[in-house]
């Protein structure tokens, strides 16, 4: 049992149900970061969480109490919400200690919390300001502070960065990750970002349409995702998916996919036990720094494979460039060294690291685990 | 908004301005008139009106007709004046516009922010209360105020501006709560402040502009009210009342220089109040409709 356990939870809006069996535990000091797409139901579960919605079904425990009809001001836990939700008439030190004051902490204690606090987050010299009168990034301090001064059993964040310019959104999501490894609080953090959350956390739950699709940390997200949902949405550019066939050759199954003049190519993989599905429809699933120019190619590798493929686009981005060819019918993008000639229109010698290539059944759009 | 009227206006001619500008102000001057005639003619004395010249400023100043509207004239049977009756509308308008206006926000707050089952209807319902005119409800208001034992008094008059009043406090407080983000209500509400308490320290800080407006309009609607006034007044007849007993009181010569000065007195309360609060009045309608 874990310090935040969600368990079989369920929610419905009269007959539509929006979050189907969520099973998550946190421990103790852990970063959880909740991603998927717009109306998965992420705010829904935060929400639960916090207690502002009902749970339809299922239990929330917070160390190991049950809070299921707690109220939200006694479950112990402090919000951060995307539009800050400051009090607008009250200054950024009556704004901090707003929550401590109606839980009844005498002033001075509110005081020296406020001070902690507001000198952690360098936030010291806007004590008297009103909100109306702070940049985006100075409300995002306050919101936190304001989260912070409770020190709360767990930390609950809804998109807490999607209203700032992009560098401060860098900067903000630096400034939480050393937050979190300085307090070392339990943390829900709410976002549709998915670099906010590979970065951030230490166990991403990737939702779609109300299901869990995968519960794991960043690297288990990443590299063995556990079904097509997953694999396209975390990830950017988005890992390649296309239809291929298993052939077995020399006992090594292959995937045969075509190129851009409809040849078949073999890519060796290695997962030994794909050669059950010998002549069968897959779905390929190779992201695209693992296709490169040779000399591009992961040295560690033991399974880099050839592919001689027509050029389509090409998109310089500074630190790499971008290549676009036609794989299984389908576009696929491969990301070179920077420096590399590539020239649309002509042929080219791909590297395929097939040690990270993953398989998918085309009907469920599950992964095929090895 | 304001920067295009003015961009229009530094484009249009000259003789077009002189021909906005001569409208405009023969438009004022038709409305200032009344206003002139009667303060004018409440300041002379009677023989200078009957004298057929009410136009004219007075020839002899006096301040006369004022003092015996306020203090001495015949209102029905007894020489009072005005000054009772003033009275009794103060201490009717003021716990009406009060208690209504609170309830308009309780109700708005709670409409908005902690919605229920059928809440919508209510609103509605609420809403209806808008449209009645007063004649309909005078029989069943008198029998409840009868019941309730408070008929012919200024409490009674008071219940009946309250529960006439809500339906169109509600609808102001409604519409500008809506546009009230409900996440800060969601924080308080994890900060540990209870129903009241963000009602108190979270909502009411910053309904200033529509405070304004429910104020005005309830203080002008109420103090304004005849019919209820003279229906549920009894011996506590507001000023509207007196006004008109005043009037149309049926001894001796008509004194129409103090009929004047009491009309001014009767008005005067809301004239106040659009002077003090008329700014914040378009403002917070404004608000009030165009975001919710
Ligand atoms: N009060 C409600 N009544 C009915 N359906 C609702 C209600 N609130 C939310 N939903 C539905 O629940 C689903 C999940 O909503 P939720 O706000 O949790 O999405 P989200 O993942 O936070 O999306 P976003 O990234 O856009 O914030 C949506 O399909 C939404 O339409
Ligand atoms: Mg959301």
């Amino acid at each position: 049992m874990g310090f935040l356990d969600i368990q079989n939870v369920t929610k419905s809006y009269g007959n539509v149900e929006v979050l189907h069996r969520v099973d998550i535990s946190v421990d103790e000091g852990e970063f959880l970061v909740l991603v998927g797409p717009s109306g998965c139901g992420k705010s829904t579960l935060l929400n639960m969480i916090a207690g502002l919605e009902g749970i339809s079904s299922g239990d929330i425990a917070i160390k190991g109490r049950v809070v299921n009809g707690v109220h939200p001001s006694k479950r112990n836990i402090a919000m951060v919400f995307q539009s800050y939700a400051l009090y607008p008439n009250m200054s950024v030190g009556q704004n901090m200690t707003f929550g401590l004051e109606m839980h009844g902490v005498p002033k001075p204690e509110r005081d020296k919390a406020l001070a902690e606090v507001a000198k952690l987050l360098q936030i010291d010299h806007l004590l008297d300001r009103k909100p109306g009168q702070l940049s985006g990034g100075q409300r995002q301090r306050v919101a936190m502070g304001r989260a912070l001064v409770r020190d709360p059993d767990v930390f609950l964040f809804d998109e807490p960065l999607s209203n700032l310019d992009a560098k401060l959104r860098v900067d903000m999501r630096t400034e939480i990750k050393k937050l979190h490894e300085k307090l070392q609080t339990t943390i829900v953090y709410v976002t549709h970002d998915q670099i906010e959350a590979m970065t951030l956390s230490t166990r991403i739950a990737v939702m779609n349409k109300g299901f869990v699709q995968q519960l794991g940390t960043p690297k288990q997200i990443y590299d063995t995702p556990a079904n097509v949902f997953v694999a396209t949405f975390m990830g950017s550019p988005a890992m390649n998916v296309v239809p291929a066939r298993v052939r077995v050759v020399d006992g090594v199954p292959h995937a045969a996919v075509t190129d851009h003049d409809g040849q078949e190519q073999l890519l060796a993989f290695s997962q030994a036990n794909l050669a059950q599905w010998d002549g069968r429809e897959i779905l390929l699933g190779i992201r695209p720094e693992t296709i490169t120019d040779p000399d591009g190619a992961d040295r560690k590798s033991r399974n880099v494979v050839a592919l001689r493929n027509m050029i389509g686009v090409t998109e310089p981005a500074g630190s790499d460039t971008f290549v676009t060819m036609t794989l299984g019918g389908r576009d696929a993008v491969a990301r070179m060294r920077a420096d590399v000639t590539v020239r649309a229109g002509t042929r080219f010698d791909f590297a395929v690291n097939m040690e990270k290539a993953v398989a998918f059944d085309p009907k469920t759009e599950e992964r095929i685990e090895p | 908004m304001s920067a295009a009227t003015q961009e229009t206006a530094v484009r249009t001619g000259a003789v077009t301005r002189v021909f906005i500008y001569g409208l405009l102000i023969v438009f004022a001057l038709f409305y200032l008139m009344p206003l002139f005639v009667m303060l004018a003619n409440s300041l002379k004395p009677l023989s200078e009106i009957t004298g057929g010249n009410m136009m004219a400023l007075p020839q002899a100043w006096t301040i006369e007709p004022w003092q015996k509207a306020w203090s001495s004239a015949q209102i029905g049977v007894e020489p009072t004046g005005l000054r009772p009756y003033f009275l009794n509308s103060i201490l009717m308008v003021v716990p009406a516009v009060a208690i209504s206006t609170i309830f308009g926000a309780l109700n708005g707050y709670v409409l908005t922010k902690w919605r229920f089952r059928g809440d919508s209807i209510l609103f509605g319902l609420l809403l209806f209360s808008c449209f009645i005119p007063f004649q309909i409800v005078l029989i069943p208001m008198a029998m409840i105020l009868g019941k309730l034992g408070l008929a012919g008094s200024v409490p009674g008059l008071v219940m009946v501006h309250v529960v006439y009043g809500i339906g169109f406090t509600t609808l102001y407080y409604r519409n500008y709560y809506a546009a009230f983000p409900t996440e800060l209500v969601r924080a308080a509400m994890i900060d540990g402040a209870g129903f009241f308490r963000i009602f108190w320290r979270i909502m009411l800080p910053v309904s200033g502009p529509i405070t304004v407006v429910s104020v005005i309009w309830q203080f002008t609607n109420i103090w304004n009210d005849f019919l209820f006034g003279v229906s549920f007044g009894g011996q506590s007849q507001p000023m509207t009342a007196a006004l008109n007993n005043l009037v149309q009181s049926s001894t001796g010569v008509k004194e129409y220089n103090v009929h004047f000065a009491g009309a001014i007195l009767a008005a005067l309360p809301t004239l106040l109040v659009y002077i003090v609060a008329g700014r914040y009045f378009v403002r917070g309608l404004m608000a009030g409709s165009v975001k919710g």
